[in-house]
């Protein structure tokens, strides 16, 4: 028996090393992107001009330390939300616009763009309460089914909920006024943290921050939950309401972010898969992993996005790109009982 | 002997069956008895299961569990009192061995929990009792389907129960690892444990179980100790097909006499 303790602990200690070291390059990572930028010239600015330029100081306190920052919290959220869901849901394949979230947070946006115009304030609280209301739909949709069971019965809602604001959607990009207002709604689904001021990123904050703290306590409860129901039952769970309570806060933490990020795709859906193969399937290291993962992906990808050209280049586009081709090298290369 | 489960005037019904599943049907567990509950596809046998589980509501009827009412209890309380081995259960994540008998340990622990060092020695404990010490830090989804079957039971064990039931648990299984169940069951029992397992095989039934319950269309037809109970006929009534017994070497075993067509 200690030979097998032995193992386990050995695992334990390498997985939580390992945890280590993920926070710890996020905070590198973090100061050597507030560096890094298209001012004074392209590329990385020598850590002594801050001390004698005071625009410098400026940029980096008020504009780049808020995106930094929030460029931390959508990566976290996105990746901890797409774990928590493919666990939920016991299906290595799922994310939160699985319930309509991202269709109906869409909707959201460019409904307040075309009746109000662009407005960071509107577009967040809109796509937000959108966003909600596709999940309570999706919720109600599914306990009106009778067919299935209760997972299957949520997802089975949830596509009717996103066909049914992705016409909508498609609906106000016909109306929109084709010079101002649907510019403004295509990039905001490309995605991006171009408008990450210190009241955007404030704003975000302390619902992400709960979420999350919500759910990485729930970490080793995950595990059973991905069971099927009846066992998760039959160790003493109330896996209905457990489920309930994180797909909500899941949701609810996606949604917050994406109204003032845009649709940044593919995090929570390559960024779960890659934790679990480094940390193994159990939730209690693979899911903070895939949270400090999530943030280092979504800031590098953000510091090429706003570095390499001239111009920013979408972030939706630049996690689209580089998730899916992960994906593909994922899918192609899994070895035989691999994690999922 | 005192009673670990007493059931009385059960009925269920599921939406729009046309019969109910179970009618009115009673039945004593003796505590520390290991019963098996014999009946024809379709009898009522998982409904019986799931309501004792508290997953499926009655609509009709009480169950009397240690003493107390079915409901009277927390559902922490319930994972601690009664475990379950499921038929079939397939994970789609590769979690250790180890990591998936200590499922078997969250009725001990708080909603946020994680396990303590007590737990995971229960659980190796517990993978220790079904032999598989050696595959603990192995993935789930490596193990074959006799070690899968062993692996759901070394969970149920370190639920520490004190009612343990049994889906089908040996349907799937070679004759090998068939006996390894067995044994288990058999230590299990010789523990103090309460056994109750559904099976379709009369004759592993009358190996393992020293007691019987026969369902049918969803009403008791006997139950009692095996010698007394799991007679030619009563196996007969139950199963619509002439069957008869064979004692041999004190084993009884049960077997068909002819087929109508």
């Amino acid at each position: 028996m200690n030979i097998q303790s032995n193992q386990y602990h050995a695992r334990i200690k390498r997985n939580r090393l390992l945890i280590s070291t993920c926070g710890g390059l996020l905070v590198v990572l973090a100061f050597v992107t507030l560096l890094v930028g298209r001012y004074p010239k392209a590329g990385f600015t020598p850590p002594a001009r801050i001390f004698n330029d005071p625009l410098m100081r400026n940029i980096i306190v008020n504009v780049r330390l808020p995106r930094v920052v929030l460029a931390i919290l959508a990566g976290a959220i996105l990746a901890g939300a797409g774990f928590v869901f493919q666990m939920l849901f016991s299906n290595p394949l799922v994310e939160p616009g699985f319930l309509g979230v991202s269709q109906g947070a869409a909707f959201g946006a460019a409904l307040v763009i075309i009746v109000a115009g662009y407005s960071t304030v509107l577009v967040q609280i809109s796509a937000t309460v959108f966003g909600l209301l596709a999940l309570a739909l999706s919720y109600i949709l599914a306990r009106h089914f009778r067919f299935g069971g209760w997972m299957l019965r949520l997802v089975l809602a949830g596509i009717a909920v996103s066909a049914i604001f992705s016409s909508g959607l498609a609906m106000l990009k016909l109306v929109a006024d084709p010079t101002r207002d649907l510019q403004d709604i295509t990039f905001w689904m490309m995605g991006g943290l171009w408008n990450s001021t210190w009241t955007n990123t404030l704003s975000v904050l302390p619902v992400a921050a709960v979420s999350l703290a919500i759910l990485v306590a729930y970490r080793w409860r995950l595990n059973v939950l991905s069971l099927n129901d009846r066992t998760a039952h039959s160790v003493g769970l109330s896996p209905n309401r457990d489920k309930l309570l994180l797909l909500f806060v899941a949701t609810v933490g996606t949604t917050v972010v994406i109204s003032v990020t845009g649709l940044v795709g593919w995090i929570g859906l390559i960024i779960p898969h890659l934790a679990r193969r480094l940390f193994g399937s159990d939730s209690r290291h693979a899911l903070p992993g895939a949270i400090l993962m999530g943030a280092i992906f979504l800031l590098l990808c953000d510091t090429i996005g706003r570095t390499m050209l001239a111009g920013e280049i979408p972030l939706g586009l630049l996690t689209s790109i580089i998730g899916a081709t992960i994906f593909i090298i994922i899918l192609t290369r899994r070895r035989h009982g691999a994690n999922l | 002997m005192s009673t670990a489960c007493t059931i009385s005037g059960l009925s269920f019904r599921y939406q729009n069956a046309k019969t109910p599943a179970l009618d009115s049907f009673s039945l004593e567990i003796p505590k520390g008895s290991s019963m098996a509950l014999l009946g024809p596809n379709g009898a009522g046998k998982s409904t019986l299961m799931d309501i004792m589980l508290r997953w499926k509501t009655p609509t009709d009827g009480t169950i009397t569990l240690f003493g107390h009412p079915l409901q009277s209890y927390r559902r922490k309380e319930m994972g601690r009192l009664v475990a379950l081995v499921p038929q079939d259960e397939n994970s789609n994540f590769a979690f250790s061995a180890l990591d998936y008998v200590l499922f078997g340990r969250a009725p001990y622990l708080g909603d946020i929990a994680q396990p303590r060092q007590e737990d995971i020695d229960i659980a190796l404990d517990s993978l220790r009792q079904v032999g598989l010490s050696s595959f603990a830090e192995r993935p789930v989804t490596s193990l074959s389907g006799g070690e899968h079957q062993l692996l759901l039971l070394a969970r149920a064990i370190a639920q520490r129960p004190r009612l343990m039931l049994l889906d089908e648990p040996t349907s799937a299984l070679d004759p090998a690892n068939t006996a390894k169940v067995l044994a288990i069951l058999a230590r299990l029992h010789d523990q103090g444990m309460t056994l109750f397992f559904t099976t379709h095989d009369p004759s592993m039934a009358a190996e393992t179980a020293t007691h019987v319950a026969m369902l049918k269309d969803g009403r008791l037809l006997s139950s009692g100790t095996m010698q007394k109970t799991m007679t030619a006929e009563s196996l007969s009534e139950l199963y619509d097909t002439p069957m008869a017994t064979l004692s041999h070497d004190s084993k009884l075993f049960v077997y068909r006499t002819a087929s109508d067509s």
